[in-house]
């Protein structure tokens, strides 16, 4: 009899333990929560209403607006763009993502000879913020689908995977080190896995992004500037083969997930 | 033959040359482009320098294993692991205990180093945002394995104490591509922080023993 | 004068749906700052709308509100081209009013 006491109160004991395994803790249920509430009014609309204001207003020297700009769908043409870039475009010989592709635009057909995009949300950083905003957000819901046909496409993607794992700096860190392993966090902070679909599609789609935690409107290049700051590495410069090689590696990864920016975050 | 086509044809040549250059390419190239990028990349701002886009045999090693997706050579990973032990440099007073209490604001710190950080400030030990270490503390990271009661489980024998000393210094020297930074190693904190961290899992004054 | 408000009023039906995003500290005078010491209150205490110079809103606000407050309302009966000013005054008697046209 002592026997199967023990043998039921084991069974009790290992179904109570895979309960909680599969429930979240309070804790993320607190999380979850607080995303809610704050999807709710997603102040990156208003960068959407001013993005949109840019694309038709004409600028620059020659007095030109972007409803000629070709962001890889054709001329002019907004929605699905996001969700097919970085990509290769042959008038400028190079692959490009959404702010290299719009300050391309401010130079050729505005006829900005040196857009100012160097710093964050300085000088033509600004229009870039809000004009990769509305362009994202004609995107929504779409599902990734980056081109991998041209050799500079599929070069990128390759090079991107080979940043992803690379180690460096004082505290030997590569994005590998945060984004490569499930159900992981650092402090609070869930770590999507990039190298798999669903994390990939989501994390990489889900900027543009307002952070309620400094106010701010961040596209992907802002994004990838602070990774590598908080990784203790140098700076990478905007639009550099690194952030345009990341950008592939993830975008790719996240083939067919549906996109989600403009989206808030803490 | 007919002049019309010619055009066409040197085209349909010369497009096929470059399409077959550009496609040519090994994943050898592809390890070396990438390093290329990695330091073209970059540049240098506030206390970043450009040259720690560098990577000492280690880094390259284990990203090499990492990009792989297979472990690292078992006979590499042994010779590199007791260099790093080599490296490992140990209080010259023999004193390993600091003050728990500023190990705690150190390992809640995560400060230091980065391009917006003031060069010459003391670093923070980054240590919760992958760790769990206090009880009351429940803003913690899961990267790293919990050193809730730390101490306690392992006791303060000197075995104990020059491993737990060495793996905060240089993490590498027991498991070489740990995700772990090389704290001593690379000066990112400073031999009394790393005190103050010890006392921290190791006195049994400490929250992380006492419940 | 208080920095820029973000506003876009965008009709929807025979409302227009407004959003404002409002750039202001909004201290508790319950925080401490780097030196250890209190740093005072300050919060947008009072803010009013109006379509076509008519109010059709006022809130009274305390330090509960966040940093940059972000409101959202609708406005019954507005037509595209009318305008909506949005001000606010603070406890520190610092006020801003920024207006916008509603759009389709």
């Amino acid at each position: 009899m002592r026997v199967v006491k023990v043998g039921s109160a084991l069974l009790v004991l290992m179904a109570a333990v895979s309960g909680a395994w599969a429930q979240k803790s309070e804790t993320e249920k607190g999380i979850d929560k607080y995303r809610e509430m704050i999807a709710d009014g997603n102040p990156a609309e208003l960068w959407e209403a001013e993005g949109e204001e840019l694309w038709k207003k004409k600028d620059g020297p020659n007095k030109a607006s972007f409803e000629t700009c070709n962001l890889g769908q054709g001329p002019g043409v907004v929605k699905g763009a996001y969700v097919t870039l970085p990509r290769y475009f042959s008038d400028a010989g190079r692959v490009m993502d959404l702010e290299t592709r719009l300050a391309y635009c401010m130079q050729t057909i505005q006829g900005i000879s040196e857009p100012k995009v160097t710093s964050y949300n300085q000088g033509d950083h600004k229009k870039i913020v809000a004009l990769a905003t509305y362009v994202a957000a004609a995107s929504k819901g779409m599902p990734l689908n980056l081109p991998q046909e041209h050799p500079e496409e599929k070069r990128m993607y390759e090079l991107g995977k080979r940043a992803f794992f690379y180690r460096a700096g004082p505290y030997d860190f590569s994005c590998a080190t945060c984004h490569s392993a499930e159900n992981t966090r650092i402090r609070l902070q869930a770590l999507p896995n990039l190298t798999t679909n669903k994390p990939a599609g989501e994390a990489y789609t889900s900027w543009p992004a307002y952070r309620v935690s400094n106010s701010q409107l961040w596209p992907m290049q802002q994004r990838l500037n602070d990774c590598f700051r908080q990784q203790r590495f140098p700076e990478p410069k905007f639009g550099s083969e690194v952030t345009l090689a990341l950008s592939t590696y993830m975008g790719v990864n996240g083939k067919g997930v549906a996109s989600l920016a403009p989206t808030i975050k803490r | 033959m007919d002049m019309k086509k010619l055009p066409a044809l040197a085209l349909f040549i010369g497009l096929a040359l470059i399409g077959g250059c550009a496609m040519n390419y090994t994943a050898a190239d592809f390890d070396r482009l990438g390093k290329d990028m990695m330091k073209a990349s970059f540049q240098t701002r506030g206390q970043a320098h450009i040259d720690r886009i560098n990577q000492d045999e280690v880094n390259a090693a284990c990203s090499a294993a990492d990009l792989s997706g297979k472990p690292i050579d078992a006979a590499l990973q042994r010779r590199l692991e007791a260099a790093e032990l080599a490296k490992v440099v140990y209080p010259a007073d023999g004193k390993f205990l600091g003050d728990w209490r500023k190990g705690e604001v150190e390992a809640q710190s995560g400060r230091g180093a980065t391009w917006s950080d003031k060069a010459g400030e003391p670093n923070g030990g980054n240590c919760y945002n992958c760790h769990q270490i206090s009880k009351a503390e429940i803003s913690y990271g899961t990267l790293g394995p919990s050193l809730y009661q730390y101490g306690k489980l392992r006791g303060d024998s000197e075995a104990v104490v020059k491993y737990t000393w060495a793996k905060i210094f240089n993490a590498k020297a027991f498991n070489l591509c740990t995700n772990m930074p090389r704290f001593g190693h690379e000066k990112m904190l400073t031999e009394a922080q790393m005190k103050d961290l010890m006392a921290l899992l190791l006195d049994p004054e400490s929250p992380v023993n006492k419940n | 004068m208080g920095s820029p408000m973000r506003i876009r009023a965008r009709l929807a039906g025979d409302a227009a749906d407004v959003r404002v995003l409002m750039a202001h500290e909004m201290e508790t005078g319950q925080r401490k700052g780097a030196d250890g010491q209190i740093v005072p209150a300050w919060f947008i205490q009072e803010v009013t709308a109006t379509l076509n110079g008519k109010t059709v809103l006022t809130a009274q606000w305390g330090p509960a509100v966040s940093k940059n407050p972000y409101l959202q309302f609708k406005v019954k009966g507005a037509k595209v081209g009318d305008k909506v000013a949005l001000s606010w005054k603070d406890n520190k008697g610092d006020s801003r009013t920024d207006e916008v046209l509603v759009t389709a």
